[in-house]
């Protein structure tokens, strides 16, 4: 059945070959005066990212609305095209491969939705919602289908029977559990997560992230995990990359960013997060005015307008990701060593 | 002031989902549930029994209808109802009640051939303009505004003028006639459809757009169509009578309700019956249509769904 | 009236959405009281009622929605029992309200300045000048960058994070002496969130507004409320000072909700989980509606959580809590008759 990516299949001789890269990444938006107009300025949601993600191991994504992180976990997966850059999982160039070859890799690469009332088809059951992965690539005679199906429900935390049901059946909570269980039946070894826990309530969020959490450490899976929510991504992820206007502004171990945050922006954020200690109150200090206009960005470095250590070279000049040692990288002229 | 702005807003975005959270909500989609949610709404039930009715009388014309509807009697012309005529007889003597038997047949085969046309072409154009590349939704679009330039009856006339009269023509001319709102309708359920995050996901899940677009895109417009069907329909089967009527479509003998109550209307204050008998009947098939499409839209009112 | 009475109380409130056996009891049975100047976060989880109370106390509950019975006393008349005349005064004027969507709270083809002065101009009885050059005032009161510019400005032409601003400042315009805000950050990003809640503490302290914020998240509770009211399922099952429900939870769904929250700077291996989902409300609850997910059911009885409503019991002053765990404490009151 993985005849398609059995060159890469770990332990092979191909182990080392990251489970996924992405180079110099690029997505554009038009901004057009009218419906038909010329474009008058673009947007880049993806400004030039580089990451690697391994397999078994969980890179968070967080930046705020608007970042572009859900555009680029999308391009991550092939979902749309990158304008500039490439995507290789498993080492395979995704935007190279001809249609067949990307529809099987597809089977590898699964993503979870943030909302998970719309990204269930409200006119399919929640059984054949879960088993179109298996219909779609032809895995196994109806009665398998049907067994692996019952087989991911009950992993998720519900009943084989609930899938007759329809999605409206279901609370938000549950409704995210079937968009695992879909993800999940085509055996991935790579998940994209996007927002997978932000429409759901405290109480619920926490089955959602355990859930995850067994699963990725039961499988072994490589886990791009997406979210605006501090807290959340310091739970689940083991590296973390902080996006700011489509660029990767900080990437680093878990314990080092959190512990030792050297961007700005990325110490704001921390800083901006509310403390659930109620002796621990105000003096947060929130970066200075308001979110630019993605359409018209900073000259230099992109945090300038609102960043507290702005200097002259970050007008003049746009810090790269510089490496800071162990890993830690930052995108800021004013980091330690930088 | 501002706070008089938001309220209703507001308030009415937050009840509905603190209601829905809570409520039991009964099993939704599949047929069982739509046709329970239909016979416990007034309008579509009486809608649905009459048209029942006529599909009855369509099947068993021959063994319901007392009398030959092409039997002409010279001597029992235009006689009121009566014991052996029930509706009375038309200006040949043929026997009203009979003729509107039949007639049900050709009206439901009105319906039923313009229907399919209309939402056959509708739905392949609607869903290539709604879910294809964009140069064929630019061309079917501009393609269905020249369609709908004409007046509908103009048009119509114009299909009809080109083809010949003849009840076949008038069908496939009302039917025709009425692609450009199904392409419409569901080009643009087509579009709202494929931004939601269902279709993404299908992709995710290695869906081709043409599996995507049949196996979820289409399934997703059923319930706006089947709305749509039932408004569009009543409008349709007025439209061959009406061209009936003109002379454009079913041609006399031919027990059609349009051509019999042109056939009539001479005579409309003489023998009142003659005509009241296949216009009553007109009325009432197509206002049982629109009760039945009333009662469609309101079990599968999108808002609720 | 004397000073120490509360500013406002809110008694046995309930409010219905439908009629019949299928009502949703959306809010069912709260008790609630608010000093002058006092900060009282409302926190619970999505469905247990919490904006259809705040949107009660203020009579704006829309239809098929409506109160059933109750006592909503501000400075100790009823806004339940007001004339339509005397309610349209006490709104905006007593007691104000900002939302959660600040966009859609602003009218999008009148200026700014425009939606704050007319408040001004119509009820404070300022001159159309007056009531402009107040907006303006108010605009950088509440942190706008060039408020005679942004004045002129339409909602559409600023982000979300100064739509709420905007809303802010129209809201406390008349200097209410109670501010309701419905999840007011809850759409914005976390450093405007940061920035929004900084405004309200100021603003309110200023104007010694009192005011009721409810929201969903406990790290907005502790940094902004003086007491807290925690909901389930239309009731409110705890309320106690911020310090006290933060650090010494009485209540085993607010145990629960804090620690089923990731924290920053607390990595565990795993969190811990409410299991289930909120009850269904269409059903008349016998008991304690969190039963069925509750640790401590075993512990305090489980024929007595499933059978009857626990009254608020008190277990220190200052403090309730709907729990038969604390059953042994003195109780406010007795659950009234027909309690369901």
């Amino acid at each position: 059945m993985s005849a398609a990516l059995s060159p890469a299949r770990p332990g092979g001789a191909a182990s080392r070959v990251p489970l996924l890269r992405a180079a110099g990444l690029v997505v554009r938006f038009p901004v057009r005066a009218g419906v038909m107009g010329r474009p008058k300025a673009w947007v880049h949601a993806v400004d030039g990212v580089d990451l690697t993600v391994q397999a078994g191991e969980t890179l968070g994504l967080v930046g705020e609305s608007g970042c572009g992180k859900s555009t680029l976990g999308r391009t991550l997966l092939a979902l749309r095209r990158a304008d500039e850059g490439s995507v290789e999982i498993e080492g395979q160039r995704v935007f190279e491969l001809p249609p067949a070859k990307l529809k099987a890799l597809r089977r590898h690469a699964q993503m979870v939705f943030q909302d998970p009332v719309a990204s269930l088809d409200p006119r399919r059951t929640v059984g054949s919602s879960v088993r179109m992965g298996l219909d779609l690539h032809g895995i196994g005679t109806r009665a398998e289908r049907e067994a692996a199906v019952a087989q991911v429900l009950r992993r998720v935390g519900l009943r084989p029977e609930h899938a007759e049901r329809f999605p409206h059946e279901f609370s938000g909570g549950q409704r995210q559990r079937v968009g695992i269980a879909r993800a999940l039946v085509l055996e991935p070894r790579l998940l994209v997560c996007d927002e997978p826990v932000s429409a759901l309530d405290v109480s619920v969020q926490a089955q959602i992230l355990n859930l995850l959490k067994d699963v990725q450490a039961e499988r072994g899976l490589g886990m791009v995990f997406i979210s605006h929510n501090l807290a959340v991504v310091e739970h689940m992820a083991d590296r973390v990359a902080v996006m700011y206007y489509g660029r990767i502004v900080e990437l680093a171990s878990r314990e080092m960013l959190y512990a030792d945050p050297q961007h700005p922006y990325t110490r704001a954020l921390l800083a901006a997060v509310p403390s659930p200690d109620p002796a621990q109150r105000g003096g947060v200090a929130a970066p200075a005015g308001e979110p630019p206009d993605p359409a018209r960005l900073p000259s230099g470095c992109r945090f300038r307008s609102r960043c507290p250590l702005a200097m002259p070279r970050c007008a003049a000049e746009e810090p790269p990701l510089l490496d800071l040692g162990q890993g830690h990288r930052a995108a800021c002229w004013a980091a330690r060593g930088a | 002031m501002s706070l008089l702005h938001g309220e209703t807003e507001t308030a009415g975005a937050e009840a509905l989902p603190a209601a829905e959270a809570a409520a039991p909500r009964p099993r939704r989609g599949g047929w069982r549930w739509l046709l329970g949610r239909l016979l416990r709404n007034p309008s579509a039930r009486i809608g649905g029994g009459v048209l029942l009715l006529i599909l009855f009388c369509a099947a068993f014309a021959p063994w319901i209808a007392p009398h030959d509807p092409l039997a002409v009697n010279t001597l029992g012309r235009l006689k009121p109802p009566s014991a052996v005529n029930w509706l009375g007889t038309d200006e040949v003597g043929r026997d009203l009640a009979s003729r509107l038997i039949f007639g049900t047949r050709y009206f439901l085969l009105i319906c039923a051939i313009a229907a399919s046309i209309s939402a056959g072409f509708g739905i392949l154009l609607g869903l290539v303009a709604g879910a294809g590349s964009a140069l064929a939704d630019t061309v079917i679009m501009r393609f269905t505004d020249m369609l709908l330039a004409f007046p509908y009856i103009l048009l119509v006339l114009a299909i009809v003028a080109i083809l010949g009269p003849s009840l076949w023509t008038a069908m496939a001319a009302v039917g025709v006639a009425g692609i450009p709102g199904y392409a419409r309708l569901i080009r643009s359920v087509a579009l709202t459809v494929k931004r939601e995050e269902y279709v993404e996901a299908a992709r995710a899940l290695g869906a081709s757009e043409a599996q995507i677009i049949l196996g979820t895109v289409l399934p997703n417009t059923i319930s706006p169509l089947i709305v749509y069907l039932s408004y569009a329909t009543p409008i349709a089967a007025l439209s061959a009578a009406a061209l009936s009527f003109l002379g454009l479509g079913a041609q006399p003998p031919t027990p059609e309700w349009g051509a019999m109550l042109v056939n009539s209307r001479s005579f409309l204050f003489t023998a009142w019956w003659a005509v009241a008998a296949p216009g009553l009947a007109i009325f009432v098939a197509i206002f049982a249509m629109n009760l039945l499409g009333n009662g469609l839209r309101d079990v599968l009112d999108p808002r609720d769904v | 009236m004397s000073e120490n009475a509360p500013l406002l109380q809110v008694r046995d409130l309930r409010t219905h959405f439908g009629t019949g056996p299928d009502a949703v009891r959306a809010v069912n049975g709260v008790d609630l009281s608010v000093d002058r100047g006092e900060v009282l976060g409302i926190v619970g989880e999505s469905g247990c009622g919490k904006t259809v109370l705040a949107l009660s106390i203020l009579r704006l509950v829309d239809a098929p929605g409506r109160i059933v019975s109750g006592q909503v006393l501000f400075e100790g008349q009823d806004v339940l029992a007001m004339r339509p005349r005397a309610l349209t005064a006490l709104r905006g004027r007593d007691i104000a309200m900002i939302f959660q969507q600040p966009k859609a709270s602003l009218d999008p083809v009148m200026r700014i300045g425009q939606q704050i002065a007319e408040p001004l101009r119509l009820r404070g009885g300022r001159t159309r000048a007056e009531a402009w050059r107040e907006a303006v005032e108010l605009l950088g009161a509440v942190g706008i960058p060039n408020p005679e510019e942004k004045a002129r400005a339409y909602p559409h032409e600023i982000s979300g994070g100064q739509a709420q601003r905007v809303m802010i400042a129209t809201a406390l315009a008349l200097k209410p002496r109670l501010l309701i805000a419905d999840e007011p950050t809850t759409a914005l990003d976390v450093t405007v969130q940061a920035q929004i809640l900084e405004l309200l503490r100021e603003r309110c302290r200023a104007l010694g507004t009192a005011l009721i914020l409810v929201t969903h998240d406990i790290g907005v509770i502790a940094q902004m409320a003086d007491r807290v009211a925690v909901m389930y399922a239309g009731r409110v099952v705890e309320n106690a000072p911020v310090a006290r429900i933060l650090g010494d939870p009485a209540h085993p769904y607010t145990r629960g909700l804090m620690r089923s929250a990731p924290v920053m700077g607390a990595v565990q291996a795993r969190l811990q989980e409410i299991p289930g989902g909120i009850p269904d409300l269409t059903r008349p609850l016998r008991g304690c509606a969190f039963a069925p997910r509750c640790d401590g059911r075993r512990q305090a009885g489980p024929a007595r959580c499933d059978g009857q409503t626990p009254p608020p019991f008190i277990p220190a002053p200052g403090r309730e809590a709907r729990c038969w765990l604390q059953d042994g404490a003195p109780a406010a009151q007795p659950a009234p008759a027909g309690w369901s």
